[in-house]
């Protein structure tokens, strides 16, 4: 089979660069091997046995499709250019080669499973890019921004080096935040025996701590019996299953975990993430041994469906003009909340404008899956590769893009500000706390 | 040289495809076992919903968004499996040599049938050779299964229609036929086998525990 031709702009990282230099022959063998024969089974091998090279796939991948068609964004090109090299080789690949795989499954692929849905076989190339992400992981070939996340995971036990009293800090102060809006609205830090732990992903309490806020005012007007953890485990978000550090990924999910049940609460309910679910209810998980969650995990979503259907939260005033939505991959194709986003779109929007295509048919934001934490070096590439998503918007002509997920959330702003669509990107919670009813015995 | 390619041989062919089918699925099987996650995330319901999606033509929306491919893909799927089955003179042979038989296609459909199969293969080598995604994912093997696949029908059509040489085309006939039942198990003409399983294990994932779909 002949190389793909790659044309990209050489992009400078420094961890990629530096660790690449010190890889031997016989260290790179003997970790593809030990993850191929170890840590894959069944599914690796029927995958590669199965694929009819008909490059169906390829339709699906916004990489792809946003690189006027480039052959080598395509999925199944993604899959030759690293897993198939590696098995044909038996592992003997050299540096340059597990190089350009950390750059693809890291930098190119956003395992956002959308090609699995239109392979004819169903076959998960998203799965098999995470099996290289594994390998690279293993062989420290991980993009420095990313890798740094990692670290900052496994020191601090979440993904943004917040300091235990930065954290209790930031909630203090938005608990007044949240007190602008309700007076009586309190968050409760370690209230044991609660109904709901209510986690979130490192960012929020460093770059968007309003959200904070904004829940403190939602969780009193709809009278939850809630609590936030004063410790470590208050980060849902996990950088390390994304960069295939799967050790460092089962301690952060089993801690989120430990601490709900120290608190004994009934569930989780967690922030508008999309990578942090599917973390937390799914690779972690599985990765453990548990399969399933051990207390139920709510997302964002689901919880807001359940409020306003259940009237425990009401709409007095409903966003004006026409707004629009981003569907996160992680929890609308691959969890199938598509129909709870878009009643509580419709809930709180006088105009919501979907987008085409929509649900779990959505193109992926380019930036979930770990891509937007390799950082600015990959930024260029990210965006460029994203250009249908701009046209997607575009074709709504909404004002405002609802992004239920901090990935998705980064990612859009990105493209909003790249392609002028002149937008603002905003969370649902955002928009509901300035539509939701405040009860006059609440209001200040 | 006839008689041992339209006897032994085929009892050859047959043991091997069966038994090299079972192996390959055996193996499969044993080594998903491997996994934390094949068997616990399996569901009958949701493995044959995704079947259901995936079988009927233009029943997901991939299939709907490429007509032609759609429409190709399965005349070519369904004519290559059926018309051996159900070809006439096969079923004359089996009758002859164990006195079994069953329903068989009208000569000139399954005619047509073998057409469509070749025009099926002329079709996927033309994609191989221009379409930028496919040309680049594909080498020497992908040729070969085309030929292995094309070859049975090719001459199959010649003997029928007795164009020429009509001994020596039968051989080749019956050898071509021998040579892809042989080639299934061991080559990624193992699509056929694996096809209900792929399928079925991303079906469960996607509906049993990521409680979303895969059409
Ligand atoms: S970005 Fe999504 S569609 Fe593209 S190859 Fe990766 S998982 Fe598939
Ligand atoms: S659509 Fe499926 S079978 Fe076809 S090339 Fe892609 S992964 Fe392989």
């Amino acid at each position: 089979m002949k190389p793909t031709i790659v044309k990209r702009e050489p992009v400078v990282d420094d961890a990629l660069d530096h660790c690449a230099t010190k890889l031997t022959p016989e260290q790179i063998e003997k970790v593809v091997n030990e993850v191929i024969d170890k840590e894959t089974g069944g599914r690796l091998w029927t995958y590669v046995n199965t694929c009819i090279h008909c490059g169906l796939c390829a339709e699906a991948c916004q990489w792809y499709l946003s690189n006027d068609r480039d052959v080598s964004y395509a999925p199944v090109t993604k899959v030759k250019d690293t897993i198939w090299v590696m098995l044909e080789k038996k592992g003997k690949v050299d540096a340059a080669f597990i190089k350009r795989c950390s750059e693809i499954a890291h930098t190119e692929c956003n395992v956002c499973r959308r090609c699995g849905m239109y392979c004819p076989f169903g076959i998960d190339i998203a799965y098999m890019m995470m099996v290289v992400r594994r390998i690279c992981a293993k062989l420290e070939m991980v993009p420095l921004y990313l890798q740094d996340t990692v670290h900052s995971h496994a020191a601090t036990m979440n993904q943004m080096w917040v300091k235990p009293d930065e954290w209790i800090d930031t909630l203090q102060w938005q608990e007044e935040e949240g007190q602008g809006y309700v007076p009586s609205a309190r968050l409760p830090l370690e209230k044991e025996g609660a109904e709901v732990m209510y986690s979130v992903i490192g960012p929020e309490p460093k770059f968007l701590a309003q959200l904070l806020g904004n829940i403190t005012a939602i969780m009193k007007v709809a009278n939850i019996d809630w609590t936030m953890p004063a410790t470590a485990g208050w980060d849902n978000s996990n950088m390390a299953m994304y960069s295939g550090d799967f050790e460092v990924m089962a301690r952060v999910e089993r801690l989120h975990y430990e601490t709900a049940q120290r608190l004994k609460v009934k569930k989780i309910v967690m922030g508008e993430c999309g990578h942090a679910f599917r973390g937390a209810e799914y690779d972690g998980p599985t990765w453990m041994g548990w399969m399933r969650p051990p207390i139920p995990l709510i997302h964002a979503i689901s919880f807001y469906y359940d409020l306003i259907i259940s009237g425990r939260i009401k709409i007095a005033k409903k966003a004006e003009g026409p707004i629009t939505v981003q569907d996160p991959c992680n929890v609308i194709r691959n969890a199938g909340l598509g129909k709870k986003l878009r009643y509580i779109m419709n809930a709180v929007c006088e105009n919501f404008v979907d987008v085409t295509p929509n649900d779990r048919h959505n193109y992926c934001c380019n930036a979930g899956g770990g891509v937007i934490n390799v950082g600015p070096p990959w930024k260029k590439k990210r965006v460029q590769g994203n250009r249908i998503k701009a046209e997607q918007f575009k074709r709504t002509g909404a004002h405002t893009i609802v992004t239920p997920c901090h990935n998705c959330h980064s990612g859009i702003e990105d493209i909003v500000n790249t392609y002028k669509l002149g937008m603002h990107v905003k969370f649902f919670s955002e928009i509901l706390i300035e539509a939701m009813e405040i009860p006059e015995d609440l209001q200040p | 040289m006839y008689e041992f390619v339209s006897g032994p041989l085929v009892w050859i062919a047959f043991i091997i495809f069966i038994g090299g089918s079972l192996y390959r699925i055996y193996y499969m099987l044993s080594n998903s076992k491997k996994e934390t996650v094949v068997f616990p995330h399996m569901s009958l319901e949701h493995s044959l919903a995704s079947l259901v999606h995936w079988v009927i033509p233009f029943n997901n929306q991939y299939m709907r968004k490429r007509p032609i491919f759609t429409i190709v893909s399965f005349a070519f799927h369904i004519c290559l499996v059926f018309t051996p089955i159900f070809l006439l003179a096969h079923v004359i042979l089996l009758d002859e040599s164990w006195n079994i038989s069953w329903w068989s296609l009208p000569e000139g459909v399954a005619d047509w049938m073998t057409i469509i199969v070749i025009a099926g293969c002329i079709f996927f080598l033309y994609r191989r050779l221009t379409d930028p995604v496919v040309k680049n994912v594909t080498d020497g093997s992908d040729y070969l299964l085309l030929a292995i696949t094309a070859l049975p029908f090719i001459t199959g059509f010649i003997a029928y229609h007795q164009l020429f040489a009509y001994k020596t085309i039968l051989i080749v006939h019956i050898l071509a036929g021998e040579i892809m039942l042989i080639a299934i198990p061991f080559t990624r003409l193992s699509h056929m086998l694996f096809f209900v399983f792929t399928r079925a294990y991303f079906g469960s994932e996607q509906g049993h525990v990521k409680h979303s779909k895969d059409w």
